[in-house]
């Protein structure tokens, strides 16, 4: 049989029937599946491992158990590999390790997006120390590529044990259903060590992660879906951070979308924040990243007049809005991403405030809420704030506000820019008039009147200069286009660093 | 595992109550409770090794009351108080997850 056959064959035939009958495709046909047809170019098929321990010098494995090289996704140029766990199981030894690692300094020498899929039963045994090595070459690669190209990992079998150290340092993970499993220490251990009983799927299935740890920013229900996915997001993104996404033809909101009529007038009552996003983004066309996973605040890319923008919102249909810590580390990360690749940023701003509770201080809320804080004044994209509604006291600093150096703070007339919301602190300045009163409840709803009507209005923070304009919500498209075109030379230094010190 | 978001609820927030869904994760948080001093939980998962007290006697504070096998070493469990063993709730070889209660002060 021809060399390249061999290599080409992977594990061989029983070994492919089995992987796909568990609803996954080979490593070659994921690649093939998800580059532009006949693109891929192969590196490396004859690599073979060194190790001759265990009798391992006996057994050859076509590839080493990873397939790695280049393409065009939508005609822009990525590298890419993909482990083979017909091969070994996908374990990655010193040259499967050393194949990765190369693949990944051509892409940051040619400044090209990275996409990883990982399909791996974990380390190679027999290889020992030297496949430690091999991870810790491919993560300082990632931290190295980090801010530099975009980092993609999908994730379409096991991912177990240090191995899921690559996709966390990546800028987004993909899982699917049933087939993803990741974590740091399996069921067999747990049970064994720690006498507690769970199920791969439930202890790091595509659910646990999109929904609960957040490590996974995109489920899909089968690898088709998931393809279609990645090649989505990549449309939002530039090739390196010297690049910009690649404009699309402007197109505007669809009309569905009116955007008056979103918004209850009580400030109490929900709504969905991505109508108001899809009312003015070209085609309402919203791509949301992370939609599972502390829903209380929206992020995601969408395009304004055809380039791409960051979208930020707070999300008043669940947990009213409120930043906790899972929202704080949500949009942060977004944040230093879209600055990181000069993605202008759009901010929503409509929220009561942090989370309060117990469980919350004890989480550590503090030290997660100043991430969103960081992330802000960090950043030197175009920032453009849209106050909607509600933006009381640290959650108006916190969420772009002129302060942290938004470039523009539009609010709408039903904003309300206050220390706090007029039941609050009515309760408060006027305590002992309350208490004193006749009519204590009467005397609570008057003065909670009064301060609503001089207080809770963005004509307040107006007067102040805090904002600079308060818009009709019809007019917000608008604005939005105006301040994102005339941003677009915008330059602005901070003082010298190595880097600064986040709140990780 | 899911964690579906659970419809119409409110949530109260500086004296104003928002009519907003909740998130799983929201739902299932740990309320908190103020720690009774004369309980004594486990903190790590592990195997209970050896026990060193009985119902009835005086301990000090600091002194050795279990031997807890976790994460492959042995944990001397200290007594966090000075007073007198109530009950104790493990025996010897016995396999105690995270939280378990141990044994308890008079």
């Amino acid at each position: 049989m021809k060399r390249s056959t061999r290599a080409l064959r992977g594990g061989g035939e029983k070994a492919i029937e089995k992987q796909i009958a568990m609803g996954k495709l080979t490593a070659r046909d994921r690649i093939n599946a998800l580059l532009d047809a006949h693109s891929f170019q192969e590196y490396d098929l004859f690599v073979e491992h060194r190790c001759r321990d265990f009798d391992m010098d006996k057994k050859s494995l076509p590839g080493d158990g990873v397939i790695t090289g280049t393409g065009t996704l939508s005609g822009q140029g990525v590298c890419i590999y993909a482990q083979d766990f017909t091969v070994a199981g996908g374990s990655l030894g010193l040259m499967h390790a050393r194949k990765i690692t190369k693949i990944m300094d051509h892409a940051i020498k040619m400044g090209l997006p990275i996409i990883g899929i990982n399909d791996s039963g974990g380390a190679r045994i027999q290889e020992g120390v030297d496949s430690l090595a091999g991870y810790g070459e491919i993560f300082y690669r990632n931290t190295a590529a980090s801010g530099v190209v975009p980092q993609i990992s999908v994730i379409l079998g096991p991912c177990a044990g240090g191995a899921v150290y690559s996709p966390a340092l990546t800028d987004f993970v993909f899982v699917v259903d049933q087939i993803s499993k990741m974590f740091i220490t399996g069921p067999e251990v747990i049970k064994t060590v720690l006498g507690e009983e769970i199920s791969m799927e439930d202890l790091g299935g595509a659910r646990v992660h999109t929904e609960i740890s957040g490590n996974a920013h995109f489920f899909a229900r089968n690898e088709v879906e998931c393809f279609h996915q990645i090649k989505k997001l990549m449309t939002f993104l530039p090739g390196n951070n010297t690049k910009r996404p690649i404009p699309q033809a402007p197109a505007p909101p669809k009309a569905k979308y009116s955007i008056e009529q979103i918004i209850p007038p009580e400030p109490s009552k929900p709504y969905d924040v991505r109508d108001i996003i899809r009312a003015v983004c070209d085609n309402s066309d919203f791509f949301e990243i992370q939609q599972h996973w502390a829903a209380n605040i929206v992020v995601g890319f969408a395009r304004l007049n055809g380039e791409t923008i960051g979208v930020v919102g707070n999300q008043p249909l669940v947990l009213a809005g409120v930043l906790d810590v899972d929202s704080s580390d949500k949009a942060a990360r977004f944040i230093r991403f879209c600055n990181a690749f000069s993605i202008p940023l759009v901010t929503f701003v409509d929220l009561p405030g942090y989370l309060p509770g117990v469980d919350q201080e004890h989480a550590g809320v503090i030290r997660h809420g100043a991430k969103i804080l960081y992330a802000y004044s960090e950043a030197t994209v175009p920032k453009v704030t849209v106050i909607l509604r509600k933006a009381y006291g640290g959650g108006y600093i916190a969420m772009c506000s002129r302060h942290l150096r938004a470039d523009f703070v539009f609010a709408w007339p039903t904003a309300e820019i206050a220390v706090m919301g007029p039941e609050g602190a009515a309760n408060i300045i006027f305590r002992n008039e309350i208490a004193s009163a006749a009519d204590p409840a009467a005397m609570r709803k008057q003065k909670v009147v009064e301060y609503t009507e001089k207080f809770a209005n963005p004509y307040v923070a107006a007067a102040a200069g805090h904002i600079d304009a308060v818009i009709l919500p019809a007019d917000t498209r608008k604005f939005l286009l105006h301040a994102i075109q005339i941003s677009k030379q915008k330059t602005e230094t901070r003082p010298r660093k190595k880097h600064g010190i986040p709140p990780f | 595992m899911t964690d579906k978001i659970q419809t119409k609820k409110t949530l109260l927030i500086e004296d104003r109550e928002y009519e907003t869904q909740f998130t799983g994760k929201f739902e299932r948080r740990k309320r908190y409770t103020i720690a009774d001093p004369k309980k004594l939980y486990c903190v790590i998962p592990g195997v209970i090794l050896q026990i060193h007290v009985h119902p009835g006697k005086k301990v000090h504070r600091d002194e050795r009351l279990l031997v807890l096998e976790a994460m492959k070493m042995e944990n001397q469990v200290l007594s966090p108080i000075e007073g007198r063993i109530k009950t104790i709730h493990v025996k010897a070889g016995t396999m105690v997850p995270k939280g378990t209660l141990l044994l308890e002060f008079e």
